[in-house]
């Protein structure tokens, strides 16, 4: 269970340009709960994601794992638990690198980067296992550096070496945004896969909005460092794109844009 | 065929500073000056050592030591001060010459009479008569050899691994919930330990130490890491290691030969000339596609 606790997130403290983004925000997300979250730009939406995974710190306010705050807990020590997918797909793996080589880093979270093998030739028939169900021929491409890579494939490949290892928390920061629609919709799948498969507590920031109404167990709408809509189970069973539409006019409406 | 070997002997003993400087260059992408310091620093400590009677194979050791400690240095001003990369290398550079000069207790330290990793009492009683013209050839090429068999064994483990990862997209480190400021710490040093080395076995080369001998050391290591990686780019079997290595005596022959037509105070513009050359051959040119059907 993740908890965001009474957050208050400036931003250029201090100076002319200081804008405050959060003001007392809360955010409970249950075990095994999978939240879309959907918002215009600035409302805050990568920010929430940041100030999880401790990427930006925050003002004032306190945020819990399982019961452990971890506001001060540094990112790389909080990753041990998240697994996160970004927008751009050159972030998550490193281009001159092999697949393999690729796979085998990732494989290897959690424990000691020593100086045994970086590849363990038994586990290459495992990665295949793992690849060949994205059906993007990766499986016969072990040794080609992930560099030459299309984004869709980088992004599966992404995707999957996020989640390789046991992690709790799922991050995916619009990591369908940069692809076409055909290979987002390959990825929403995979994505939803995963997360049945591993049941893993999902935290998904959208701008599609029917990703949004169709995956996921709970939808967040946010708006200027608040939720406007929050709802989940039936609730959100009943929602509809255009219900969603209709609430994202009223707001613009009221930004005057 | 002397000046041949001359050429081959300063070119694998500058390879070894070329590897260093491919990790912080090619694989950290990390601009460091601390070269030019740290190249002298391992020659000031071996020069201190040797002068006070110890075994000269154990300099090869302390050099490493040494300059991976100033390494670790310009890592901790870079990750820990926040210090931008250039600088950081700049301000351990600038402090390195001072304590090159107190290590070594003066400017210049000659070594005529010591003896040093190449000429030495056990050498000269296992090397047959007929190759002694070529013991420090043959003791240049071990050296070498066995260090880039080193760094290679290194690259493919996971801890290279890792290293490979932090130049290339920090974030994923980050991801796999290790600080990439720590590996880029060790990157640091492991580069500054390998200049520093490459320092050492050159002044038992010269047999002499020189507080001015690391001045373009950095230049040498890029020419030579660029002249070796562009040039062999396309030789998928070569380990860049190799290339490197390879990079560094094509380098120290082209200086070799210029130097030939040239005066010695002609040096320094020589090697900055070859090094723009070096860059302006080696940057890949778009090929212009023809529009017309």
């Amino acid at each position: 269970m993740l908890e965001l606790k009474n957050i208050y997130k400036y931003y250029n403290p201090g100076t002319i340009n200081e804008m405050c983004l959060f003001k007392g925000f809360n955010l409970t997300v249950e075990q095994g709960e999978f939240l879309s979250v959907v918002g215009s730009n600035g409302s805050g939406k990568t920010s929430m994601l940041n100030i999880i995974c401790g990427s930006i710190p925050v003002e004032s306010g306190s945020i819990l794992l399982d019961g452990k705050d971890i506001t001060n807990m540094k990112e790389f020590r909080r990753n041990e638990k998240i697994g996160r997918v970004y927008q751009n797909p050159a972030l998550g793996t490193c281009p001159s690198m092999t697949i393999l080589e690729n796979m085998s880093l990732a494989d290897n979270k959690g424990k000691r980067y020593g100086l045994k093998r970086g590849v363990n030739k038994n586990r290459m028939e495992y990665y295949r296992e793992l690849l060949r169900p994205l059906n993007l021929g990766l499986e016969d491409k072990m040794h080609v550096k992930v560099g030459s890579l299309s984004g869709g494939q980088r992004q599966a490949m992404a995707l999957l070496m996020s989640t390789m290892t046991p992690i709790e928390f799922l991050i995916l920061d619009e990591h369908t945004a940069a692809l076409d629609p055909k290979t987002a919709e390959i990825i929403m799948e995979l994505t939803d896969k995963i997360v049945k498969e591993k049941k893993l507590t999902t935290i998904m920031v959208t701008h599609n909005l029917r990703y949004a109404v169709e995956y996921g167990s709970r939808l967040l709408m946010m708006h200027q460092g608040e939720s406007v809509i929050d709802c989940a189970g039936d609730e959100k069973k009943a929602l509809n794109i255009d219900d969603i539409l209709k609430k994202f006019n009223e707001i613009s409406i009221e930004c005057g844009n | 065929m002397d000046f041949l070997i001359t050429i081959v002997e300063q070119g694998l003993i500058y390879g070894i500073l070329a590897l260093g400087v491919y990790i912080t260059y090619k694989i950290l992408d990390f601009p460091d000056l601390t070269t030019d310091g740290s190249f002298p620093l391992g020659a000031a400590v071996t020069a201190a050592l040797i002068a006070r009677g110890v075994n000269p194979y154990l300099t090869l050791l302390a050099a490493f030591a040494v300059g991976a400690l100033a390494g670790v240095c310009t890592g901790l001003i870079h990750v820990k001060g926040k210090v931008r990369d250039l600088l950081s290398g700049i301000i351990m550079m600038t402090a390195l010459w001072t304590i090159n000069l107190r290590i070594a207790g003066t400017s210049n330290v000659p070594l005529f009479s010591k003896e040093t990793i190449f000429k030495n009492l056990f050498l000269e009683s296992v090397v047959p008569e007929s190759v002694q013209p070529y013991t420090t050839l043959i003791v240049v090429i071990l050296l070498t050899v066995i260090t880039k068999l080193i760094l290679d064994f290194y690259m493919n483990s996971k801890s290279g691994f890792l290293l490979r990862a932090v130049g290339d997209n920090d974030k994923l480190v980050t991801a796999l919930a290790k600080d990439e400021g720590n590996m880029k710490i060790l990157g640091l040093a492991i580069a500054n330990g390998l200049i520093a080395l490459s320092g050492c076995i050159f002044c038992q080369e010269e047999r002499v130490f020189e507080i001015s001998m690391g001045t373009g050391a950095v230049v040498i290591g890029l020419a030579s890491v660029i002249i070796g990686t562009s040039l062999f780019r396309k030789l998928s079997f070569m380990k860049a290691t190799t290339a490197v290595i390879l990079g560094s005596i094509l380098y120290k022959a082209c200086t070799a030969i210029a130097m030939r037509n040239f005066e010695p105070q002609d040096m320094k513009f020589i090697t900055a000339a070859l090094f723009l050359i070096v860059l302006l051959i080696s940057m890949e040119r778009k090929k212009k596609v023809k529009i017309d059907a």
